[in-house]
């Protein structure tokens, strides 16, 4: 790829052919502050809040939508683009509720840090009556909310449901000031092509999408994030469990689009992202049991794989090796399953092997 | 015009269709056309200029002339010579012709209109 | 062929159409057949003259003689008087409104008399749906020429010599925009026409494609040719159908001819051609959202680069152009791009066509040299202000565009000088103004306008504009308060300088331009709470000279809310708070003792 040099604040930088303005700088150390994108999402242009300036341009640019030619010469924090970027904030903080203190993304809030950045408290134009209270909550399916009166249509959620949901189940619907993402006309989430894999919850920017079930579990600076494979097939989604470290449970549960070892590329679907509450249950399994009579016993791995060993080693003995059969999981993985007829086949010498997608 | 509908296969297909159709929209430009005038009042279709109109758009069709504009006229006063026929070739005088019959059309059509010669015999006088 | 001596052009465009056009061509035919002059007199159907206030109009040849609202019962008197008789109806020529005289011809109307009908030379004078009548008039015989005798590369050139600049409003270089798309590398590239024309007021487009739509497609093939696009699409608004079935009718005919399609006029060159109906957003006339749409997205604008001409329709190389653009091709290829370059100004070639509405005598469609100025076009062509009431302002470009005042009477009208005087050439849309006219009522009509057609992608545009819109709201009910035109003209420069497409980027110059020149007026509503104009109901109050009034109670009994009180010959009085300020007592007062302000 060809490199390209370019200077960012009296910095010389060099960057990608075909790069933005926006990677560009980020590549190099520059921070340029931003809402609407989203690094695995396709540039949308639509918050303004990332403009910066070119000399020889008289407009300003979206570094995120702009590609960073040879010899550019870009200002990111000039008297023009700071003015910029404040009036396209206090716009946005026109009809935004502030009720930061209730709200579920209070702490990962890219808004809030937006405006914590450019010091900006309130908007200068907003006038009594203007804060969004014209939609309703809607929290009809067990998954995730929508209070689209925080919405600032940034259009993440619209992207990530286009581009690697691939299911394009809502878009922006409405003109002007009555713009809203929406599912098809007049249908509510629930009965559209929402599967509910909870990725427009992840990238939502601000508290218009959040997890029902990760209400009062945790703030966000209380959680820890664990690497892990989701349990649930064999596709062997990476995930990472937000744990908060108070109570050593799971608060909620994300993906990393930029993963280098996830398979999945931060896609997930509706089991893994929201279906983890079994992991605190009472009943879940913790140790081997051993049966002995009507009544299971606690015993440790080694105990309990030794009995099996034995067990199978008798059967094999007496009955011969086609007397046994190995049944495995679809929840495993395929590296599993081939360890398991190849002990089947080398150790146990059958062939007697199946799965339990076949039933 | 169903048998048109014949395909336009080269430039010059198309150029023998403008000109085919030239005359389509002939009668409303208003550049170097020799107009004919009719009187149409009462006088004049009582004299038979309704024949005369007839045999004059006869004649232009069977010589193809597509440069000519016929026009009506009321009666200017001389009624006692209808059917009166006036030719005006561009930048000549308007020519007056008096008592025309469907036979004196032709010969008008070709001696005054075409080449330009008034025909004497039937020649009432300059209108203008 | 036969001959026919007359012929009887009956505008069917969208205006004379539903004044009743269709009646008086039924009724022509009947009237004809019974005098028996049916095969001697051609009855037309045509596009549209401009002159819309005035139709249905009936423009008889070879004499050219302009009738104006024609009924059908006065189609009788037409045939019997003038095509039977040769004797004109005097009573139905058009009445000049400036010396009141009648006007027989169509050539010596003042009206048209400053115009240089190039574009609109075909609209009102053929029939837009016999392809033969276009034909006649050179039709496709510059698509001949281009494709039997010029280069692709040839035909570029001449589009660069020729000056053309996109009418859309941009006003970019027509042939240089061709040579970015040709040279962009692609064995699929497409050419697209806006006729999405919507802007209001503004109907250049609609009555092109109407009275002229070959000259679109033909001018469309050229480009094609010229940049190695074998498929075009006509995105118009769904609100022209009878454009929309003019197009129809003529890509129909033109296939037929084999003008369109494969291997047109035998030189191997390949072009189809669709037409897209869009659902009436005026956004989708900005090209990406328009391409958007297309694809069958959303209509929302995208950031550019990269440009049509690199990834435009389908990721594919794509040119688009809008109506008068392409129409204005084929003339340029037939007469030379010099002397369409002899028109004009010296950055601004050719002609533009203007929608003329408002204030102004004669309103309708204008198409006039670059260069005039705005005098000739208001006093001259407009025949100056209704009522000869004090001229005001001209709102240019709709609601993209800005006003012009007095000082700019005599501006030469091209693309930069508009730029400079703070508006813009735009789609051509001219709304003339008078002292009737509040300049804060009329920047928040365009306002509303563009707030409601916000696409919603872009912070500025829809939260931007729709603040203004409030902040407009208030001053015109006298709840504005001194920041408020501070406030006005900071969001307006930012929403300039931040909005993602043009639609935000000039929707607040309306707001812009009157604050600049009648600066006062927002203050007199501020200040005085006082609508100088008259307009803004809330700032209006009526009340009664009481030594005027004769005591007569017919305001009283006219009155809806009941608010007037007063005894019989004495005087009345309005009751301020229960005041609908409908008027209704003004009206009816016989001795002018309501008085308003």
């Amino acid at each position: 790829m060809a490199s390209i040099k370019a200077i960012i604040n009296g910095k010389s930088i060099t960057a990608e052919s075909g790069m933005t303005i926006l990677q560009a700088a980020r590549a190099n150390g520059i921070h340029i502050p931003t809402l609407c994108d989203h690094p695995a999402l396709s540039p949308f242009g639509a918050c303004r809040i990332c403009l910066v300036e070119a000399e020889k341009n008289p407009k300003l640019l979206t570094s995120c939508t702009t590609p960073i030619t040879e010899g550019m010469i870009v200002h990111t924090n000039t008297p023009r683009v700071i003015e910029a970027r404040k009036a396209v904030l206090e716009l946005i903080l026109v009809r935004h509720p502030l009720e930061c203190f209730s709200c579920a993304s209070n702490g990962k809030c890219e808004l809030q840090d937006v405006a914590y950045e450019l010091g900006v408290k309130d908007s200068r134009f907003a006038d009594p009556g203007d804060t969004n209270t014209s939609h309703k909550l809607e929290d009809a399916n067990p998954f995730y909310v929508r209070d689209l009166n925080k919405c600032i249509l940034c259009g993440r959620c619209v992207r990530v449901c286009e581009e690697h949901a691939i299911y394009h189940a809502i878009d922006f619907q409405g003109r002007g000031i009555h713009t809203s993402i929406q599912p098809p006309v007049g249908s509510p989430i629930e009965e559209s092509d929402c599967v509910f894999c909870g990725q427009c919850v992840q990238v939502c920017p601000v508290g218009a999408l959040f997890e029902k079930t990760a209400a009062g579990q945790g703030r966000p600076w209380d959680l820890e994030k664990v690497k892990t494979v989701c349990s649930y097939c064999g596709v062997g989604c990476e995930l990472e469990v937000n744990v908060n470290k108070k109570t050593g449970k799971i608060a909620n549960v994300t993906t990393n689009y930029s993963s280098p070892t996830a398979l999945n590329k931060g896609r997930s679907c509706v089991k893994g992202r929201f279906a983890w509450q079994f992991v605190h249950s009472e009943d879940r399994l913790t140790t081997p049991l051993i049966r002995e009579g009507d009544t299971f016993r606690k015993a440790s791995w080694d105990e309990a794989l030794s009995l099996v060993a034995e067990k199978l080693g008798e059967v094999k003995t007496k009955h011969g090796s086609d007397a046994l059969g190995f049944f495995s999981s679809a929840r495993c993985t395929n590296e599993e399953n081939y360890l398991m007829q190849r002990l089947a086949r080398e150790v146990m010498g059958t062939n007697n092997v199946d799965h339990c997608a076949h039933l | 015009m169903t048998e048109e509908k014949k395909k336009i296969r080269s430039l010059d297909d198309l150029r023998k269709i403008k000109e085919k159709t030239g005359d389509l929209t002939s009668a409303r430009s208003e550049v170097d056309k020799v107009k004919v005038i009719i009187g149409m009042g009462t006088c004049g279709i009582a004299a038979g200029a309704r024949e005369i109109m007839n045999a004059v758009l006869k004649e232009l069709e069977v010589r193809n002339l597509h440069n000519v504009a016929v026009e009506t006229t009321g009666c200017i006063g001389m009624c006692q010579n209808e059917p009166l026929l006036d030719v005006i070739r561009p930048g000549e005088p308007r020519i007056t012709y008096c008592a025309v019959t469907p036979p004196d059309v032709s010969r008008i059509v070709s001696e005054h209109i075409v080449n330009g010669r008034i025909v004497q015999d039937k020649l009432y006088g300059r209108a203008d | 062929m036969a001959l026919y001596r007359a012929h009887v052009l009956i505008c069917h465009g969208t205006g004379c159409a539903s004044g009743g056009a269709p009646k008086v061509l039924e009724a022509f035919k009947e009237e004809l057949a019974k005098k028996g002059l049916e095969k001697e007199i051609l009855v037309i159907a045509t596009g549209c003259h401009g002159m819309c206030e005035f139709g249905p109009i009936v423009v008889v040849y070879p004499e050219g003689t302009f009738y104006s609202q024609v009924k059908p019962s006065d189609v009788a008197e037409i045939v019997e008087e003038h095509l039977y008789k040769g004797r004109i109806v005097t009573r139905l020529l058009y009445k000049e409104p400036l010396s009141a005289q009648k006007v027989c011809h169509y050539k010596d109307i003042p009206f048209y008399g400053k115009q240089h009908r190039i574009v609109l030379s075909n609209c009102g004078y053929i029939n837009p749906d016999n392809i033969d009548e276009y034909i006649s008039r050179d039709g496709y015989q510059a698509l001949g020429k281009c494709l039997v005798e010029m280069t692709p590369a040839a035909v570029i050139d001449e589009m660069k010599k020729s000056g053309l600049r996109g009418r859309g409003g941009g006003g970019f270089p027509t042939g240089m925009k061709w040579g970015f798309c040709a040279a962009s590398p692609g064995d699929k590239k497409y050419v697209i026409c806006n006729a999405d024309e919507g802007d209001p007021g503004a109907f250049m487009d609609r009555s092109i494609l109407e009275g002229d739509p070959h000259a679109v497609i033909e001018g469309m093939m050229i480009g094609g040719y010229a940049m190695g696009a074998d498929e075009g699409y006509i995105y118009c608004r769904a609100e022209y159908p009878l454009a929309i079935k003019r197009l129809q009718t003529a890509i129909k005919n033109a296939t037929e001819y084999g003008l369109l399609g494969e291997d047109i006029l035998g030189t191997g060159f390949n072009f189809t051609l669709h037409i897209k109906e869009g659902a009436g957003a005026f956004v989708c006339g900005e090209e990406t959202a328009l391409m958007a749409s297309i694809e069958g997205q959303r209509g929302m604008p995208r950031a550019r680069p990269p440009f049509p001409a690199v990834k435009g329709l389908w990721g594919k190389p794509t040119n688009i152009n809008n109506v008068e653009t392409w129409a204005n091709v084929p003339r340029i290829i037939v007469q030379g791009a010099e002397c369409f370059a002899a028109m004009g100004t010296e950055k601004s070639k050719g002609t533009k066509v203007f929608a003329l509405t408002g204030k102004v005598k004669n309103t309708g469609l204008v198409e006039v040299p670059m260069g005039i100025t705005i005098r000739e076009i208001v006093f001259e062509i407009g025949g100056g202000i209704i009522g000869d009431k004090k001229f005001k302002a001209v709102q240019i470009g709709g609601p993209s565009g800005g006003c012009l005042v007095d000082e700019h009477l005599d501006l030469a009208v091209d693309y930069e000088s508009l730029t400079a005087a703070g508006a813009i050439m735009g789609s051509g849309g001219l709304v003339v103004l008078d002292e009737g006219n509040c300049m804060v009522d009329t920047a928040k009509f365009f306002l509303e306008f563009t707030q409601r057609e916000s696409c919603g992608k872009c912070v500025p545009c829809r939260e931007g504009t729709k603040k203004m819109l409030d902040i407009l709201t208030r001053i015109t009910e006298g709840k504005g308060v001194p920041e408020d035109i501070d406030r006005l003209l900071y969001l307006g420069n930012q929403i300039k300088d931040a909005s993602l497409c043009a639609l935000g980027g000039t929707a607040p110059n309306p707001v812009l331009t009157t604050l600049k020149y009648f600066r006062h007026e927002y203050e007199a509503h501020i200040f005085d709470k006082k609508c100088p104009a008259g307009v803004c109901q809330s700032l209006l109050r009526y009340s009664i000279n009481t030594e005027k009034c004769i005591g007569c109670t017919k305001c009283a009994r006219n009155c809806p809310v009941s608010c007037i009180s007063g005894k019989v010959k004495e005087p009345h009085v309005i009751d301020q708070d229960k005041c609908i300020k409908c008027g209704a007592c003004m009206d009816n007062c016989p001795v002018g003792a309501v008085v308003k302000g």
